[in-house]
């Protein structure tokens, strides 16, 4: 991510305009400027302002009719980080993460093996991984409930002809949060298998052929090259993975409402809850923020780690 | 050559199959449901096939009106988001990668630091400000928020800085303006970007859940994603249209994806390893 300052003479100038930069026109300095605007714009307006905004509010006691504020410095902040809530809410974030992160990393790459060929086949294959990726949230949530179901549901059904006892998957403490991980692997693990599969389709044959004259085989070839030559991209995917599982609500929200009894509540439905529903603007900007640190601390690890690899490959 | 039927290439086929069949079932029973008479969606032991299949259920969600509206909102809104969201950025990449002005790394160092800002957190301060604009319950509430993309800009740039000067420099020899250079140089060079860029922009504002569900609360402005969160609730449990409307809900997107497979396996290669 290294921002380049374009050399002095630029060896895009127009052969016309050999004049120096100094005596650009104040058209020709601006006109990127232009460019950029419409963009700067709505960056400004809608992810910038309310970035500061929110902040700002989380000094505040707001409402969400925003009529009286009344300045409370530290209090909010202080608030949550004694709120058993925040707590238990960012716990079952994290375990979601912690879940979900290994089987949408590694299902990816096995997926991504065994559809790495040509033809019908393949085509279809890779249709059938990705294929629930595209489906919105609501219509993934609609028909993983209703496989859920006791009784009649598909998973309780096929438990019951296999001669195993019902699960009541969405109202048991322990099993909800696995219910979730299960509907969201086989949701978003197509994203990762793509990943995984323009990086395999990235290796070039001659590495092959060359394993190949040394007499290598199908093992060899997988272990000592294939897995080696994919640690970068499993890197890029481990970081993507966990800032996405971080801020899981969608899933949850439709499958449990955070239930039973709050045991999936992630830490977005409870800013949700308290700006939304207690109309406390204030302390739900407050722990958005805190919220916010985490998915930053986050990024900025996993970049250095990314960025020491790179040097390392050079 | 003749292929040699080893056990590892055997089992690879039939794991990969058996993955894929695992990864259908969840859609096919779906679908099945959707075509069941209802008091035969709730049988127990289940019954795989329907005895005698019947599109009622989609008849009677059809006609309960809603779905129509809220597919026509999704398509106003998700073709709105990508257009403006093209648009903007490729601008955006053309200014930062080609142009120099006063402050031009300072204004990209910011968009990238951007890229960090996740929308979850900004729900609330921007419902504010959509309440103070009068934007609430409108499309352009549920699209500006969506258009502002980095991440597109930082990927559209990167892609631009490796085009060649040359093309561009017999454009302007030829007289072309700047305006001209993006739209007829730099857009055509780099249409596969741009294609995955849209498809991606396209099923992420289709499918958006949580900003068009804070934004709307008037039922007829609701997206499908958003107004199929109600129909559990309306429905009871009737859930031969329940699945029928999960069916409409995910269907046009599953025909967007078979009908682009190839772009957009390319460009996530594109954007995603090189970017």
């Amino acid at each position: 991510m290294t921002v380049q300052t374009p050399p002095r003479v630029t060896p895009g100038t127009p052969a016309t305009a050999a004049k120096p930069e100094t005596g650009k026109p104040w058209k020709e300095r601006w006109a990127g400027l232009f460019f950029v605007a419409p963009f700067l714009l709505l960056f400004a307006v809608f992810l910038a302002w309310p970035t500061v905004y929110g902040l700002w509010n989380s000094f505040f006691n707001t409402s969400l009719a925003g009529v009286k504020q009344e300045f409370l410095g530290l209090q909010n902040w202080r608030e949550m980080f004694n709120d058993p809530a925040v707590w238990s809410s960012l716990k079952n974030t994290l375990v979601f993460t912690a879940m979900s992160t290994p089987p949408l990393v590694i299902i990816a790459l096995v997926m991504a093996l065994l559809a790495n060929r040509r033809g019908v086949l393949g085509w279809l294959l890779r249709f059938s991984y990705f294929a629930p990726f595209v489906l919105p949230a609501t219509v993934v949530t609609l028909i993983w409930v209703w496989i859920y179901q006791p009784g009649f549901g598909l998973v309780n059904g096929l438990l019951t002809a296999g001669g195993f006892a019902e699960i009541d998957w969405l109202n048991t403490d322990n099993r909800a949060m696995l219910a979730v991980v299960i509907t969201t692997v086989w949701w978003t693990v197509g994203f990762n298998f793509l990943l995984y599969l323009a990086a395999l389709q990235g290796i070039p044959a001659q590495v092959y052929e060359a394993a190949d004259i040394d007499g290598a085989n199908g093992r060899q070839k997988l272990f000592r090259i294939t897995l080696p030559l994919l640690s970068r991209t499993t890197g890029l995917i481990v970081v993507l993975q966990l800032v996405a599982s971080l801020k899981i609500f969608d899933q949850i929200y439709l499958m449990t409402n955070g239930g039973p009894n709050y045991a999936t509540r992630p830490i977005i439905q409870y800013i949700y809850q308290n700006g939304f529903t207690n109309y406390r603007i204030g302390y739900a900007s407050a722990i958005s923020y805190m919220f916010f640190a985490i998915i930053v601390i986050v990024a900025v690890l996993q970049f250095k780690l990314f960025a020491g690899r790179k040097e390392a490959d050079a | 050559m003749r292929t040699t039927w080893t056990f590892p290439k055997v089992a690879s086929i039939v794991g990969a199959v058996i993955l894929a069949v695992i990864w259908l079932v969840p859609l096919l029973w779906a679908l099945d449901t959707s075509l069941k008479p209802e008091p035969e969606t709730t049988l127990s032991p289940i019954t795989w096939l329907p005895q005698a299949p019947t599109t009622e259920a989609y008849r009677s969600v059809v006609e309960q009106g809603d779905l129509i509206r809220w597919f026509m909102n999704s398509s106003v809104v998700s073709i709105l988001v990508t257009a403006l969201t093209l648009v903007v950025s490729v601008l955006a990449a053309y200014g930062f990668s080609r142009t120099s002005f006063p402050g031009r790394r300072v204004l990209f160092g910011l968009i990238i630091a951007g890229i960090l800002v996740p929308p979850q957190v900004l729900i609330v301060p921007l419902f504010q400000e959509m309440t103070g604009l009068g934007l609430v319950d409108t499309y352009w509430g549920i699209v500006l928020p969506q258009v502002v993309a980095p991440v597109m800009v930082f990927v559209l740039k990167k892609f631009f800085d490796g085009i060649s000067r040359d093309y561009e420099d017999a454009a302007r020899v030829d007289g072309a303006t700047r305006w001209r250079i993006v739209w007829s140089v730099m857009v055509p060079m780099s249409r596969p970007i741009l294609v995955a860029v849209g498809i991606f922009t396209f099923i992420g504002a289709w499918n958006n859940f949580l900003w068009p569900f804070i934004v709307t609360t008037d039922p007829s402005m609701m997206t499908i994603p958003v107004g199929l969160a109600n129909v559990q609730g309306s429905y009871g449990l009737r859930y031969a249209q329940i699945m029928a409307s999960a069916v409409l809900g995910g269907l046009p997107l599953l025909i967007v994806y078979a009908l682009f497979q190839r772009h957009v396996v390319r460009g996530v290669g594109d954007a995603g390893i090189k970017g």
